[in-house]
C-alpha cells in the first residue's frame, strides 16, 4: 500500500544567460530560480495495482520515484509505502523494491551478468535457496540462460535490459518501479518486456509503477494511469477517459498536454 | 566485512580484462612516492640534521607516515571520483540498496593500482625501521600501532570530508588534496620543523601532529609518556567528518534523467 499526500519538492536551478561575459558575471552573483518539481501531489495505490506514471518531460515524474524510493527527501507532505517513511528508514524500506533504470545500468561492464548477480545476493543477503529459485524463474522467463556468462559491455540493449529487469528482481521484492523499461528497444524485445511485466504482476501479485513514453506500454499493461503536469496530477483513472473521440492515445494525449499548456 | 570482499572480487574480476594498465600504473605509483624519498636523500647529504632531527630519524617518520597514508588510501581513496559518482546519478543506486552507503561507495570503487604505493610505504616503513636508533620496548611497539590506527583514521576522515563537500559543490574540490596527498609530501619531515604557527593547527584543527610529531618523539625518547595515547585522541577528528558527510547525504538532491 503506498500513500502520497500534500507532497511538495522545491529545486533550486542556477540560471545565467549564454556566453562568455555571463558566465563571469555568474561567478560573483548567481541567480536561482525555484522550481517546484512536484507541487501538492496525493495518491494511493492498492498492493498488486499496476500504475502507469505518464507526464511530459520534466513534469515530475522522476521525482515521484525518488520520493517513493527513498532517494530523495521532499519539503512537504507524507509519504508511507507499507506503513514506512521511505527516507526514514531507508535501508528496511529498500530491502522491499525493485527499481529499474531504463538510462542507467546497474550491471558491472566488465564481468559476466552472473556475477552481477552474485553481489547482488550479498547486498541484499538473499539466502542461497531463494536466490536459486528466483534466479531459475527468471532465466525462464526472460530467457537469459545464454546471456549469464557474457560481460554486460558486450549485451544487445534488448538483452541488457531483460538482465537489469532480472537483477532488480532477485530480492523478490513486493513493489517494482520501472522508469522507462522499454526506452530504445526494438520490438521484440519490447513485447518480451511487456510481456514479463504482465506477468510478473498477475502471478506473483508484485505492485508496479510505470513511467514511460510509451503509449503502446502504457495500453498493453495498466488499467489505471496517474497523469502528471508541472508537478500536480492532472487525472488518476483510465487512459480511456482521455482517449475518447481519438484514432491513436498519441495524438490524444499530445492534444491533453497541449490544451493544460505542459 | 563479507561484502567489502564481494566487492573487491569482482574488481579483481574486472581488472583482469585489462592487464598490461594495471602493471603499468602500479610501476608508475610505485616510481612516483620513491621521487620523494631520493629528494630526502640528497638533502641530507648537504645538511646533517633538521631543526635536531638527524637523517634517521625523519626516516622513520617518513616511514610511519607515508605507511598511516596508504592503508587510509587503500580503505578511502575511493572517495576520489566520488563527484563523478554524483554528477552520473550513480549514487541514486546505492540509496536504494539495503546496506551502508559508505561501504557501498567504496567498494564501487577499488583500485588495485595503488598496491604499487603500498609496496613502496612498505618498503619504506621497514628501512625507516632499520635505521632508527630507536631502542624498543613494548610501550613503543604500541605507540607505532597506535599511530597506524591514529593515521588511518585520520587521513580516511579527510578523504571523507572531501567526498561529503561534493554533495554541496557538485563539483569535486581539488583544494582539499592539500590535506591529504600534501601532508604525505610534508609529512616527511616532523611537523615542528614547519614553525610553532603551524605544530598548533596540526594539533587542534587537523589533528597530523598527533599522529606523527608527539608519538615519534615518544618513539625518539624525548617526550613526555602520554604522548604514546595521542594518535588514539587523534581518532576523535572522525567523527565531525562523519557528521558532514550524513549532512551531505541529507542535502542530496540527485542528478535529472
Amino acid at each position: 500500500m503506498i500513500t502520497l499526500e500534500h507532497v511538495c519538492k522545491t529545486y533550486r536551478v542556477s540560471k545565467r544567460d549564454a556566453g562568455f561575459s555571463s558566465a563571469l558575471k555568474a561567478l560573483f552573483h548567481k541567480e536561482y530560480e525555484y522550481i517546484h518539481a512536484l507541487d501538492d501531489v496525493s495518491f494511493t495505490i492498492k498492493d498488486g495495482e499496476m500504475v502507469g506514471y505518464i507526464g511530459p518531460n520534466g513534469a515530475g515524474k522522476s521525482s515521484t520515484i525518488k520520493i517513493l524510493s527513498g532517494i530523495l527527501t521532499p519539503e512537504g507532505g507524507t509519504c508511507r509505502v507499507n506503513g514506512l517513511i521511505p527516507w526514514k528508514n531507508r535501508i528496511e524500506h529498500v530491502r522491499n523494491i525493485g527499481v529499474v533504470f531504463g538510462q542507467r545500468s546497474q550491471l558491472w561492464w566488465d564481468v559476466p551478468v552472473m556475477d552481477s548477480f552474485e553481489l547482488l545476493k550479498e547486498i541484499y543477503r538473499i539466502d542461497t535457496l531463494s536466490y536459486r529459485r528466483n534466479l531459475e524463474q527468471l532465466c525462464h522467463m526472460l530467457q537469459l540462460s545464454d546471456l549469464l556468462k557474457m560481460p554486460a559491455r558486450q549485451l544487445s540493449l534488448g538483452q541488457r535490459m531483460r538482465c537489469e529487469i532480472a537483477a532488480s528482481l532477485l530480492h523478490s521484492p513486493s513493489l517494482l518501479f520501472l522508469d522507462e523499461p522499454t526506452i530504445g528497444l526494438d520490438a521484440v524485445s519490447k513485447l518480451a518486456v511487456r510481456d514479463f511485466i504482465l506477468k510478473l504482476n498477475q502471478e506473483q501479485k508484485t505492485t508496479v509503477i510505470l513511467t514511460t513514453h510509451d503509449m503502446q506500454d502504457i495500453e498493453a499493461l495498466t488499467s489505471r494511469v496517474i497523469l502528471i503536469g508541472k508537478g500536480q496530477i492532472l487525472m488518476d483513472g483510465s487512459i480511456e477517459n482521455i482517449k475518447k473521440g481519438y484514432h491513436s492515445t498519441e495524438e490524444a494525449l499530445a492534444d491533453f498536454y497541449r490544451s493544460h499548456d505542459l | 566485512m563479507k561484502l567489502y570482499g564481494k566487492y573487491f572480487a569482482m574488481h579483481l574480476k574486472a581488472l583482469m580484462e585489462y592487464k598490461t594498465s594495471f602493471l603499468l600504473t602500479c610501476i608508475g605509483q610505485f616510481l612516483v612516492s620513491f621521487n620523494v624519498f631520493l629528494g630526502m636523500h640528497f638533502m641530507f647529504r648537504r645538511f646533517s640534521n633538521v631543526q635536531g632531527f638527524t637523517y634517521n630519524e625523519v626516516l622513520l617518520c617518513f616511514g610511519i607516515t607515508l605507511m598511516e597514508f596508504s592503508l587510509a588510501e587503500s580503505v578511502a581513496r575511493g572517495f576520489d571520483t566520488f563527484d563523478s559518482m554524483i554528477r552520473q546519478g550513480e549514487f541514486d543506486r546505492v540509496l536504494v540498496r539495503p546496506r551502508n552507503e559508505i561501504l557501498q561507495v567504496l567498494g564501487n570503487r577499488i583500485e588495485f593500482s595503488r598496491v604499487g604505493r603500498i609496496l613502496q610505504a612498505a618498503a619504506m616503513f621497514i628501512y625507516g625501521f632499520s635505521v632508527s636508533q630507536v631502542r624498543w620496548n613494548f610501550g613503543k611497539i604500541i605507540a607505532v600501532l597506535f599511530m597506524l590506527v591514529g593515521g588511518t583514521v585520520v587521513f580516511t576522515g579527510i578523504f571523507l570530508i572531501y567526498a561529503a563537500l561534493c554533495f554541496f559543490t557538485i563539483e569535486g574540490l581539488e583544494f582539499v588534496n592539500i590535506f591529504t596527498d600534501g601532508a604525505r609530501e610534508y609529512g616527511k619531515y616532523p611537523v615542528s620543523i614547519y614553525g610553532k604557527r603551524m605544530l598548533l593547527i596540526c594539533t587542534f584543527v587537523v589533528p597530523y601532529a598527533l599522529i606523527q610529531y608527539y608519538p615519534l618523539l615518544y618513539l625518539l625518547d624525548r617526550g613526555k609518556p602520554y604522548y604514546l595515547f595521542l594518535p588514539l585522541a587523534a581518532c576523535l577528528f572522525f567523527l565531525p567528518c562523519f557528521l558532514l558527510w550524513k549532512l551531505g547525504v541529507k542535502h542530496y538532491t540527485s542528478a535529472g534523467s
